[in-house]
């Protein structure tokens, strides 16, 4: 909450509704990795606004899940660079293996799925983020392994499930 | 002025205008989404690519988006470039790729702006061969109905409902082709001008719900030009019938009244026209009777009888007119109440003698600095709330030059104002659905609001009598009001009926004129309780309690009740008293009601969308509806009704025969009404020498709509009263601009046609626009400050001062017959403040037992923590709720 009060402090009187975006990190890092309503609401209620205005900019941005998600969670680019160096066949292929659409989670709680637009590595395309990394040069034969790895790192969830703002659980 | 090369071809234009609606203002085509008029530019869709070129010897050019770049001097441009003509068909072939396709069943189709800018751009064939989105519809009540699929994300709605309308629960969801525009779960849209939506929105997304319950292409619509009769503002209206049934109420612009938009109780109102009330033939001791018979016995009682007649706010002209001449001018009563009465003369006797022009609202959206007196204008003038919202952005708008930013340019504008209000200060009884807007305001009881009106005045000219005793912070307000009007180049001040109290209307009027003294472009503006308040008062007629009187004491033993139900103007027991007494009651009207019901004879009357006539608005100005439909036998005007009894009685008639003859005698007769021969052009009129016709020319089903009745096409009704006709057949250009049963040019089937029937976009329509104004100020007046200013209310013990307040779904005595209105009107209460709850141990929802002037009222409680202590509010006018002239006191019940 200190946390949340610093952030409200760096906006002019009036225009408290500008922290929401920090804000929101923060309140899906702190309550299991995803905005459900009442945490939305409970977000709106802090800075005096309609819960429908929190909830028009937390659907917007695909950095915020407005459904529970897996303790890793994999967002793959799929914008234009990354899209002519196969990210749909990444996409298919994560799909296949972990029997997951984009937007669901595995079965066992392990991973999600999510297609993003272009992370800015179109450099190293096709790529993916998980938590504050990135995952990049991808490709269809590097998954397996890829995801093995994460399937090690990443069995207890990140505690700040890829949040720009440090968290201090303690 | 600018000379602009389009495709080679040189026109003189405005300069300071974007491109796009310099186009369409010379009548080019160029195909457009996200812009409006009345919303302004932010470049979203970028549908409305031309080629701009650097000069004569440039080829190339560049692609720029029409709405977002101003006109400049000698610049040339192009629309049919080959390079802007693919621009346009790629962007409209994205747009479409989630679009269903569905035009089949969608209600926007055959008037759909979306399918004239794919035909226009030259889309025909899909190529995106993937899965489209879908989406979950939602229930957004009574009025709108939801069908996101069709969807292309132009932002409009929300622009319109948002930025425009000050709505606050519809938004823009989610990103990339999964936008979704909706509530954040299933409900009635809050906002009191939802309906626009379905204007506003050039897809069938939102449509139009009570439409759909009775579903008919628009172009198989019969369509006539008409007003709105649900308050005093007169919005211009188009209504549609098919199948003898008023079906739809759409936007008729009229740049001085009501610009592109409707409240939701003009557009949902008229369901009331096709309700079980309807009375559809005429009735003699409540037995059913022929059109011969009904005659008969109303001519006797006429010769026999001494007759009365009273009038009513919310007949027109002609009505109200001929009923006069049957009786004589001194047999003619207002049917309204004596505080309406007087309160109807004083404004205008205000507006007629004093020096201020009034304000149209055109002139208040233009305002740039506001104050409204004891009005709570979103339920009871809602358009003009609308007006009032848009006026809080002209002081802003005014950095726009300096900043050399473009009106239009809504994108640059918003950032550079950042919700910035111009000054906006509302005096009223209880808060309002604009003090989201205000600069202040203050919740008082009426008299308080009038003395506080005085205060400003006497700040502004110290020859106005001063408020002593005023609180110091009401003061300081005061002074801090008369400043910001001072200040401001275009003030407008508005009041109206509804506090029913005249000091307060006379507050107004001296703000008025002490602002006038310095700033001759001062506005005032008074709302009137009914569509045609202005225009009774305009006629001379006595008072309803002299007619009242006239019965009791024996002057009179006969009335004819016309369009009204008196039991909404008097009191119960009044009304009861007189009608029981008079020996024959003899009832004009199109719904039953109580008066209706203890009437002896009942003719059926024509709704105004069976009718012909001429209203006055709150500005004064008279604006005519046409006859959307032939009403079925026997129903028909008032003004006809009177014009056969008179023949029969006597075989004289009445010297008129038709809508003509009688509008030239009112003319003639009524100084006050003078110009209303001007207000539509004559039955003979014709261009090219053929009629207006009031069926589009894509109207279809004419031989076999009642080919199950005769297979023969019936013969179409001469209409004796104007040069529209009943059928499709008729000249295809614009109409004068009085006369424009719809709005339709080639290749544009949707709404936005009315771009093309304008002088310049958004400007005044072709001709001018319609109405006559009937009142103009007395520039020489001498008229002198008001000085009865009323003393401080001061809260009595076992009493409340009982105030009414109004709703816009409710209050209105038509609109709430019609379903999806009622849907929305309020449950009967009575509201107190917290403490006097408190005081009386009364919580919420408690039934409160109390008598206003010998009337009874049993209702639950609402608590207020807003309405002034020592006041009750009493909600206008609802169905089943007894009327009682207020303000007046509120005496416990035990
Ligand atoms: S719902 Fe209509 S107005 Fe709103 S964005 Fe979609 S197409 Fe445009
Ligand atoms: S503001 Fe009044 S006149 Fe205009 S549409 Fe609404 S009810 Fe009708
Ligand atoms: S396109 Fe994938 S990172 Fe830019
Ligand atoms: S109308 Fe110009 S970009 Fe949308």
């Amino acid at each position: 909450m200190s946390l949340v009060q610093k952030i409200i402090k760096r906006y002019p009187e009036g225009r408290h509704k500008s922290a929401l975006l920090p804000i929101l990190h923060v309140a899906q890092a702190e309550f299991g990795g995803w905005l459900s309503p009442e945490t939305m609401d409970y977000v709106a209620s802090i800075l005096n606004i309609k819960p429908i205005e929190v909830y028009e900019v937390a659907s917007f941005y695909s950095m915020y899940n407005l459904q529970p998600v897996g303790k890793c969670v994999l967002e793959v680019c799929q914008t234009g660079p990354c899209w002519l160096r196969g990210s749909d066949d990444i996409i298919q292929y994560i799909s296949n293996k972990l029997g997951i659409q984009p937007g669901e989670t595995s079965a066992d709680g392990m991973f999600t799925l999510k297609v993003v637009e272009c992370l800015a590595s179109c450099g190293s395309a096709p790529m993916m983020q998980v938590g504050n990394n990135f995952i990049e040069n991808l490709s269809v034969e590097k998954m397996d392994d890829v995801l093995k790895k994460l399937r090690e790192t990443h069995n207890v969830p990140s505690p700040d499930y890829g949040s720009p703002y440090p968290v201090n659980k303690a | 002025m600018a000379t602009l090369y389009i495709d080679n071809k040189p026109y003189e234009v405005k300069a300071g205008k974007n491109l796009l609606e310099t186009c369409l203002g010379l009548g080019l085509d160029l195909p457009y989404f996200c812009w409006h008029p009345s919303l302004g530019s932010v470049g979203a869709c970028r549908q409305c690519a031309i080629k701009v070129f650097k000069d004569e010897t440039d080829t190339r050019g560049r692609i720029v988006m029409a709405c977002m770049e101003p006109v400049a001097d000698k610049q040339r441009i192009s629309i049919a470039h080959p390079d802007a003509v693919e621009f346009r068909a790629n962007v409209i072939e994205s747009l479409m790729t989630n679009h269903p396709h569905d035009c089949a069943v969608c209600d926007e189709g055959g008037s759909c702006h979306l399918q004239d800018m794919t035909v226009m751009s030259g889309h025909n064939y899909r190529r995106f061969r993937y899965n489209k989105r879908t989406f979950q519809n939602q229930d957004l009540g009574p009025f709108i109905n939801h069908e996101m699929n069709r969807c292309i994300t132009c932002y409009r709605c929300v622009r319109f409902y948002r930025d425009y309308a000050g709505g606050r629960d519809l938004n823009a969801f989610a990103s990339r082709s999964n936008v979704y525009f909706g509530r954040e779960e299933d409900g009635p849209l809050e906002s009191e001008f939802s309906g626009n939506l379905a204007e506003i929105c050039p897809t069938g997304v939102f449509t139009d719900k009570t439409l759909k319950e009775h579903y008919t292409r628009k172009w198989d619509l019969t369509m006539a030009p008409s007003v709105c009769q649900h308050c005093s503002l007169g919005c211009n209206t188009i209504a549609g019938e098919r199948y003898g049934e008023l079906r739809m109420i759409a936007n008729r612009y009229n740049g001085e009244v009501n610009g592109y938009f409707l409240c939701d109780r003009g557009r949902f109102g008229y369901e009331f026209t096709n309700s079980d009330l309807r009375i559809r033939q005429p009735f003699i001791s409540k037995f059913p009777v022929t059109k011969q018979q009904v005659l008969a016995e109303v001519a006797t009682d006429i010769k026999k009888g001494k007759v009365i007649g009273i009038g009513s706010p919310r007949a027109s002209l002609q009505s109200n007119f001929a009923l006069k001449q049957l009786v004589g001018a001194d047999r003619f009563f207002h049917g309204v109440s004596d505080n309406d009465h007087n309160i109807a003369d004083l404004i205008v006797k205000i507006l007629k003698e004093g020096p201020i022009r009034v304000a149209s609202m055109h002139d208040v959206q233009q305002a740039d600095a506001v104050l409204i007196l004891g009005e709570d204008l979103t339920n009871t003038a809602p358009m003009l709330a609308l007006a009032v919202r848009q006026a809080v952005k002209q002081q802003p708008m005014k950095k726009l030059a300096k900043a050399n930013i473009p009106a239009w340019h809504d994108a640059a504008a918003k950032e550079l104002l950042q919700d910035e209000k111009g000054p906006l200060f509302i005096a009223s009884i209880n808060t309002t659905k604009l003090d989201d807007v205000a600069t202040a305001t203050y919740h008082a009881a009426p008299d308080d609001i009038a003395r506080f009106g005085f205060a400003i005045a006497s700040c502004l000219d110290r020859s106005v009598p001063s408020v002593s005793n005023l609180p110091g912070e009401l003061q300081s307000l005061a002074q801090r009001i008369a400043d910001a009007l001072s200040n401001a180049e275009r003030p407008v001040i508005i009041s109206g009926a509804s506090s029913q109290t005249q000091s307060v209307i006379r507050a107004a009027a001296n703000v008025a004129w002490a602002l006038h003294k310095k700033n001759k472009n001062t506005g005032l503006a008074y709302t009137l309780a009914e569509c045609n308040s202005m225009g009774l008062a305009l006629m001379g007629g006595h008072r309803l309690n002299s007619a009242f009187d006239a019965v009791m004491n024996g002057h009179a033993d006969t009335v004819i009740v016309m369009e009204n139900d008196l039991y909404r103007h008097g009191k119960a027991a009044d009304v009861d008293a007189f009608l029981n007494k008079a020996k024959k009651v003899i009832v004009f009207d199109h719904i039953v009601h109580r008066t209706v019901e203890k009437a002896h004879v009942v003719l059926p009357a024509g709704a105004f969308s069976e009718s012909d006539g001429i209203v006055v608005n709150n500005e004064g100005r008279a604006q005519r509806y046409f006859q959307v439909y032939e009403c079925h036998e026997p129903i028909q005007e008032s003004w006809r009704w009177i014009v056969d009894i008179s023949k029969f009685e006597n075989n004289v008639g009445m010297g008129w025969e038709h809508f003509e003859g009688l509008t030239r005698t009112i003319a003639e007769a009524e100084p006050l009404l003078r110009d209303i021969n001007r207000v539509s052009p004559p039955a003979s009129y014709r261009i090219a020498g053929q009629k207006i016709p009031r069926e589009p020319h894509r109207y279809s089903g004419r031989t076999a709509m009642l080919a199950n009745i005769n297979v023969s096409e019936p013969k179409p009704p001469v209409d004796p009263d104007s040069p529209l006709s009943y059928t499709m057949e008729g000249y295809k250009g614009l109409p004068p601009s009085s006369a424009i049963p719809f709005f339709w040019t080639p290749g544009w089937n949707s709404v936005q046609s009315v771009n093309k029937y304008q002088e310049e976009i958004g400007g005044s329509l072709k001709g001018g626009d319609p109405g006559i104004r009937l009142i103009e100020p007395n520039l020489k007046s001498t008229l002198s400050y008001f000085t009865e200013l009323p003393e401080p209310f001061v809260p009595m013990k076992d009493h409340l001062w009982t105030v009414p307040l109004f709703h816009i779904f409710g209050s209105e005595e038509l609109s709430v017959l019609g379903d999806a209105v009622a849907k929305r009107a309020p449950q009967h209460y009575i509201m107190i403040n917290a403490l006097d709850a408190a005081e009386q141990k009364l919580s919420e929802n408690q039934e409160l037992a109390f008598d206003v002037e010998g009337q009874l009222y049993r209702l639950p409680v609402k608590i207020s923590t807003t309405l002034p202590k020592g006041l009750a509010g009493l909600p206008y006018g609802l169905p089943g709720l007894p009327n009682v002239e207020l303000p007046a006191w509120l005496i416990y019940k035990k």
